[in-house]
């Protein structure tokens, strides 16, 4: 009983670990926009298959919607429905939008009369919610971004600002610039700094109608930097995600980071 | 009872500037929209350019968009189905452009006539170029063709290509 808790737990805490084989996604109605005042609809999802909303809805707190010009805006109507949350974004700017759930928070488990207890919640209700003499207590901090992209006309850059905080996706090339029969590359950033050695998975949508998830791996270079070869048009999930003891909350030992983003791959 | 004066000036206005066009052109593209028959038709958007071997456009010859409509859906917010063109310039453009954008137009064949003074042609320098014509129609599929041609001529070049669904026949004549 406890098992199917699990990955809940996860899913709600922040991002799920890899292990827990769920998907968490932003996906856009679509990313190349152009006329007077585009807008886009968004459904973010945590889900096994992609794009499918068949588990849970990807809770919208953290959203941050980001404007050409490095401006926050708001995201209009935003729901959350049983097994997905919605929201529209007008792009009033010409350029490229960031939109992103930015989790970071901590996960914290002991013993309790011989059961294990799971909590989450962050360093202001950890001094209510967690007994200060817990036994075997471990806490792990998290920072997980989840994002997507969109263009109103020419693609720009000042969305990729970096701020330092976890996992971070710069474009080598821009993401609402892909097309099948050619190369993205991109570099990932953990606190600002190139990362080598991340390990990210790739997965073409529509996984439905696939006997295999046919995901790709590649791994960061020196510089931080992969490169994935697009064979065919369609919508695209990356994701990668790692641990270290670089804590910033002083309550927790290690850090689970992790990043996935959708981006939209166009025919020739 | 039909005058016979206005019909004869109706034929002059489509005689004069063909007569006038033909002899000034060294670039004439012609691009055929077919006849199609189909439940829902929305007539093509196009784009007509001219891309180095790079894919860069060097030269924009004509887009046709859906100029004004009612409500809130907005011609140019469809540009973007015109794929290649979009990426490669579309996107980068303040529309309208003059002299290039203009409406859709009907099903038929349709002329565009430069000269080597005319901007679309001034800047060419000698080398090795694409025509490229993209059709994109609202419920219906999405054509590109290509022309490779060499520029300057020094004799009248004629090429032509046809399209299965969204053109019929795309031709170039470059005269020296």
């Amino acid at each position: 009983m406890l098992r199917s808790f699990i990955p809940a737990i996860a899913l709600l805490v922040c991002l799920p670990l890899s292990a827990f084989a769920h998907k968490v996604w932003l996906l856009p109605s679509q990313t190349v926009l152009s006329g007077a005042e585009p807008l886009v609809t968004v459904d973010a999802a945590v889900s096994n298959d992609l794009f499918y909303f068949n588990h849970f809805p990807l809770r919208l707190t953290n959203l941050v919607v980001t404007a050409p010009d490095g401006s926050t805006v708001e995201a209009e109507n935003q729901a959350t429905l049983r097994y997905r949350s919605v929201f529209d974004v007008p792009l009033k700017q010409e350029g490229t939008y960031r939109i992103a759930v930015n989790n970071h928070g901590l996960f914290g488990s002991w013993e309790e009369n011989g059961e294990r207890r799971r909590w989450r919640g962050t360093p202001e209700t950890f001094a209510t919610e967690v007994p200060a003499d817990a036994k075997n207590l471990q806490v792990s901090e998290s920072v997980g971004r989840v994002e997507t992209f969109v263009t109103n006309g020419a693609p720009t850059e000042k969305v990729f600002d970096t701020d330092g905080k976890g996992i971070e996706l710069v474009p080598v090339t821009h993401p609402n610039d892909l097309y099948a029969g050619e190369k993205g590359t991109f570099r990932f950033l953990v606190d600002g700094k190139p990362m080598a050695g991340l390990k990210v998975e790739v997965i073409q949508g529509g996984t439905r109608y696939r006997d295999a998830q046919e995901e790709v791996h590649v791994t960061t270079n020196a510089q931080g930097e992969f490169t994935v070869e697009w064979k065919e048009p369609g919508m695209y999930w990356l994701e990668t995600s790692a641990q270290d003891s670089n804590t910033q909350i002083p309550q927790a030992q290690n850090r689970r980071l992790s990043y996935a983003a959708t981006v939209e791959v166009l025919p020739q | 009872m039909l005058s016979k004066l206005p019909l004869a000036l109706v034929t002059l206005c489509f005689v004069l500037p063909v007569v006038h066009r033909a002899t000034a052109a060294e670039m004439e593209v012609r691009v055929e929209i077919p006849r199609l028959n189909v439940s829902e038709y929305h007539r093509p958007y196009i784009a007509v350019w001219v891309q180095d071997g790079n894919r860069k456009v060097v030269s924009n010859l004509a887009v046709w968009y859906q100029q004004d409509s009612a409500g809130d859906e907005v011609g140019t917010k469809w540009l973007p189905d015109l794929r290649q063109w979009w990426r490669r310039t579309g996107r980068s453009l303040d529309l309208p452009v003059d002299g290039v954008s203009g409406a859709t137009r009907p099903a038929g064949t349709h002329e565009l006539e430069f000269s080597h003074s005319d901007k679309q042609l001034s800047t060419l320098k000698p080398g090795k170029y694409t025509l490229i014509v993209e059709a994109a129609r609202e419920v219906g599929g999405r054509e590109l063709l290509e022309i490779p041609f060499s520029w300057p001529k020094d004799k009248p070049f004629k090429e032509e290509v046809r399209g299965k669904e969204e053109l019929g026949k795309v031709s170039l004549t470059l005269k020296p």
